[in-house]
């Protein structure tokens, strides 16, 4: 039983995504970009599921590639969050402006 | 029109507007543990977008994988630094209203994009039903190379992280 059309859902993901996008570029805490960019992830499995579901000719694919995605996001949030562990021992901060070792 | 229809429709659009009210929460408080529970109630909001769209399965993973192993390693980063993340610092940049000019702008294209194309919505796609067992065999038949490549990725991740988490202290070694 599906009840909506495909545009809502693909507006909500839209929106969905466009506030991961400025969590990640107004964050200064590397934790919370890393939290801005899961939810953009999340958004675009968001579209995968669904146009597998209204559009797909074999309709596991959407499905297998949100499965991807998912194992994917796990490891980029553990190597990442591993990083801003270090980080914060070498450095004694986890805001983004302040790590500018290689800037000059 | 069924009642049971319209009240999972009403339904659905109520939790995608709890999911984009938790996701605001998600970037602009200032506690960052508040975020991280944002985080969770609107995955798990997903979760139930999922099961809307009949993929139980993927709704299953979503809470197991997402609300409970990357929420709980997020809190746990943010315990480590904790300190650091109280709501006296400031948590945002000035690069706000660039960001939001920016972004409506894009929202804009991409909600007339959405609604003038014509998506090829077929009836068959839309009767068809995703069993466990169909999503097992094409992971294991079709996407068996991928999968593999993901095993590699997955234990290749877990090696870096011990390994760039751990303490690297000189007087330690040997």
């Amino acid at each position: 039983m599906i009840v909506l059309p495909l545009s809502h859902i693909l507006i909500f993901s839209l929106l969905l995504f466009a506030i991961g996008i400025y969590g990640a570029l107004v964050r200064r805490n590397i934790i919370g970009i890393l939290i801005s960019i899961e939810l953009m992830l999340n958004a675009a499995n968001i579209n995968l599921i669904a146009f597998s579901k209204y559009t797909s000719l074999s309709p596991e694919t959407g499905q297998i590639f949100a499965l991807f995605v998912i194992a994917i996001a796990a490891t980029a949030a553990a190597v990442g969050l591993a990083i801003v562990l270090a980080l914060y021992r070498i450095r004694k901060t986890v805001q983004a402006n302040e790590v500018n070792l290689l800037k000059w | 029109m069924p009642i049971l229809e319209i009240a999972v429709k009403f339904g659905t659009y109520a939790v995608m507007a709890g999911i984009l009210i938790f996701a605001l929460g998600v970037v602009t408080l200032r506690n960052l543990f508040h975020c991280a529970l944002c985080l969770a109630a609107a995955l798990i909001g997903t979760a139930v977008i999922y099961v809307v769209l009949q993929a139980e399965y993927l709704a299953a993973i979503q809470i197991l994988l997402y609300a409970g192993a990357v929420v709980t390693l997020i809190i746990f980063a943010i315990m480590l630094t904790e300190h650091l993340a109280e709501t006296t610092i400031r948590q945002n940049n000035s690069q706000s209203p660039l960001a939001i000019t920016g972004l409506l702008g894009l929202v804009a294209l991409l909600t007339v994009l959405i609604l003038r194309t014509p998506w090829p919505v077929t009836q068959t796609a839309l009767k068809a039903k995703v069993s466990v067992m169909g999503l097992g065999k094409a992971l294991m038949g079709t996407y068996a190379f991928p999968f593999e490549v993901i095993s590699i990725i997955l234990i290749a991740a877990l090696i870096g992280t011990v390994v760039i988490a751990k303490k690297d202290d000189p007087e330690e070694r040997l």
